[in-house]
């Protein structure tokens, strides 16, 4: 779950990070306001959106005036931004983020990741902030210093105090970059954050580092014990299908083919996909409905799909393993039924009890084509779609 | 001759008395592995599907001397049931629980690493040697006892190749369901080490997905170590990235962790690779002659 600017920025204050002064508001007036709160003459108006190129995008305006700060902001809010990282039709602008200029010496970027491969926690640290990571990544990877942390002994001074000497950073800056490094993993545990990303961390003109942008993630399988973070999720920056999906406890993921999956498992689900792409078709979307492929979510899995306006056939792939066939069968039938689905349907069903659930499904009268293993079922999902085409 | 589980493996059930685990494990027995006891907190001196129930893991082993334990705890509670296993001497955990907390996992190897326990899991099916040892949610059914030695990130997976492998005849040796979390415990090395040092053993299928980099060091290890035939898949060529697929692990980030960088690791360390999962076990079949 992916937190805002503003809201990242508040954890930091919390955990006694330096933020530039700032409030977050939806209305032009509620800008102007904040900005005469915060005083000073520079101001920057920053669009709250899930999606990072935001600068390059138009979606942070400076403002020298508290009237250019209300007629940035009125621009913003109630507008798609389209950034690189977005999705075509952009994010929902519906606040925007008021802050206080800054004068900036000099950008890094710091960030903390949970590392797959380290099977830690690693600080990534880079004095070429304020620009795309990847880019520096890829084109002088000596610029990225990395760190791993001992999942058991944790950070020490010594090791946060390294990344600041590396930075070639001034002695007090050394000491300071220790201390955000050392806060900010405390509050990556304490938040059940998978990602903590500030880019640029910026040296201003007094030589204070302070965090200018900044990018959290919560990790989905600890939301359990984060309730307070919960709330903050923001659905209208998420996509509504897979919002949907997410409540009825199912995998969904949207993608541009015309072939819809509804699939039991994530790595068959992928697979599917695969298949289909393989025999010249192209899939709609990644539907897990878990490993149980209950009615009440297939139902919903029906639903969901028949949301998504590109779709043309719906590919049905279970692998009935200690849920038979049989009741996988009459779960589909009720789904069909119910949602009322019109566009056709081609379902492979394999395990146990699977002549009794092909029958059931032949003899159902609804339509549904059957298919007797993953490439046929594959072959005439593709085929009924170029059909249809030519 | 299997690969860590056998006849004679002696198994404990975490969370016995639950849904699951009740209804799991009464699979598992009835597929014929040896369950000794279960272990629920607050329900001690009981007896639940014929089997004693203790208070912890500790009493469980001194009393049964199990070495396995079948881990079915929710999530929230996972992470201490697996380390409690671990320090009271249990050599392999298995555990299926979707959605344990990634910081937890990291912890959790850590100290498995120390107390020198194997971990399977979390979030995947389990392991079975067909025809004698079944831990896990997959349907004891469609396997059969033979030469092939399966991996997989993927539960539905493992299930596919199982069920292929049978088809043509192979059948398995054992089946590990490694899982689809990020950070899990046994990985592809240390199951490629056993089954290529297992007598019973002729050939292997590997199944991966996108995320990670796991395919590429199992490819490595391959290169280097592993004289039997290696057939592999990996799922996910067409998933977009910077998007989880399911498991919390399947995703691309960065640029990395693609089906196409994997698969070209794979064939360039000589397996066997197939673009579409109906083929793994006809594949399999023609590389074993």
């Amino acid at each position: 779950m992916d937190l805002h600017e503003y809201q990242s920025k508040a954890l930091f204050a919390e955990f006694g990070i330096s933020v530039p002064k700032g409030y977050v508001v939806s209305t032009a007036e509620g800008a102007r306001d904040a900005a005469k709160k915060i005083g000073g003459d520079l101001w920057v108006v920053k669009a709250q959106v899930h999606a990072g190129g935001r600068g390059k995008a138009g979606g942070i305006k400076l403002s020298k005036s508290l009237k250019e700060v209300a007629c940035n902001a009125e621009a913003l809010l109630g507008s798609q931004l389209v950034t690189q990282q977005s999705a075509v039709a952009g994010l929902p602008v519906d606040k925007v983020f008021v802050e206080e200029g800054s004068i900036i010496e000099k950008e890094l970027y710091l960030s903390l990741l949970v590392d797959r491969s380290e099977e830690a926690v690693v600080i990534v640290a880079s004095a070429a902030g304020g620009i795309d990571i990847e880019e520096v990544a890829n084109t002088s990877p000596e610029q990225i210093l990395t760190e791993a942390v001992d999942p058991l002994a944790g950070i020490t001074l010594q090791q946060a105090k390294k990344i600041g000497r590396d930075l070639n950073l001034k002695n007090s800056q050394i000491d300071e970059l220790a201390d955000i490094v050392t806060k900010l993993f405390s509050l990556m545990h304490q938040c059940d954050a998978s990602l903590i990303e500030i880019n640029p961390l910026i040296i201003n003109s007094e030589g204070r580092v302070l965090a200018l942008d900044g990018k959290i993630s919560i990790e989905d399988n600890a939301l359990f014990r984060q309730g307070r973070l919960e709330k903050w999720r923001d659905e209208a920056q998420e996509n509504p299908s897979e919002t949907e999906a997410r409540r009825h406890g199912l995998s969904y993921v949207s993608l541009d083919g015309n072939i819809a999956c509804l699939v039991n498992g994530a790595g068959l689900a992928m697979a599917t996909m695969d298949l289909i792409k393989l025999h010249g078709g192209q899939p709609a979307n990644f539907l897990d409905v878990g490993g149980g492929a209950t009615v009440e979510a297939v139902t919903s899995a029906f639903k969901i799909i028949l949301d998504n306006k590109n779709v043309e056939a719906i590919l049905v792939n279970i692998f009935g393993g200690i849920v038979r066939c049989d009741l996988i069968a009459e779960g589909i039938i009720a789904a069909v039924n119910q949602v009322g689905v019109s566009l056709p349907v081609v379902v492979r069903l394999e395990g146990t009890n699977v002549k009794e659930g092909r029958k059931l499904i032949l003899n159902s009268g609804l339509g549904i084509e059957t298919a007797k293993d993953l490439t046929e079922a594959a072959k005439k999902a593709v085929q009924i779609v170029n059909g249809s085409h030519s | 001759m299997s690969v860590l589980v056998d006849a004679d493996t002696k198994v404990i059930c975490q969370g016995l008395t639950g849904k699951q685990g009740s209804f799991h494990t009464q699979e598992c027995m009835d597929y014929g592995t040896q369950f000794v006891a279960g272990v629920t907190p607050g329900r001690e001196g009981q007896e639940h599907l014929g089997l004693p129930v203790f208070g912890t893991v500790r009493e469980a082993v001194e009393v049964t001397q199990a070495t396995v334990s079948f881990c079915v705890v929710p999530a929230p509670f996972a992470a201490n049931a697996i380390l409690e296993a671990a320090t009271a001497g249990i050599e392999l955990v298995i555990c299926i629980t979707d959605g344990v907390p990634v910081f937890d996992m990291v912890e959790v190897k850590a100290r498995l690493a120390i107390e020198g326990c194997r971990l399977i899991g979390p979030n995947c099916p389990g392991i079975i040697t067909p025809g004698a040892c079944k831990i896990g949610i997959m349907p004891g059914s469609i396997h059969k006892p033979g030469r092939i030695g399966i991996i997989s990130r993927s539960g539905t997976l493992t299930y596919e190749s199982v069920f292929q492998t049978t088809n043509v005849g192979l059948g398995q040796s054992t089946c590990i369901g490694i899982g689809g979390d990020p950070i899990r415990g046994m990985d592809f090395i240390d199951c490629l080490e056993l089954f290529e040092s297992d007598p019973q053993t002729d050939g292997i299928i590997l199944v991966g997905e996108i995320g990670g980099s796991d395919e590429e060091k199992a490819a490595e290890f391959i290169k280097s170590d592993v004289s039997k035939p290696v057939v592999a898949y990996i799922a996910g060529v067409t998933a977009p990235p910077g998007k989880r697929m399911g498991h919390a692990g399947a995703i691309i980030s960065g640029g990395k962790g693609t089906a196409p960088e994997k698969f070209k690791a794979l064939e360039q360390a000589g397996v066997h690779t197939v673009r579409s999962l109906a083929d793994l076990g006809s594949t399999m079949a023609k590389v074993l002659g």
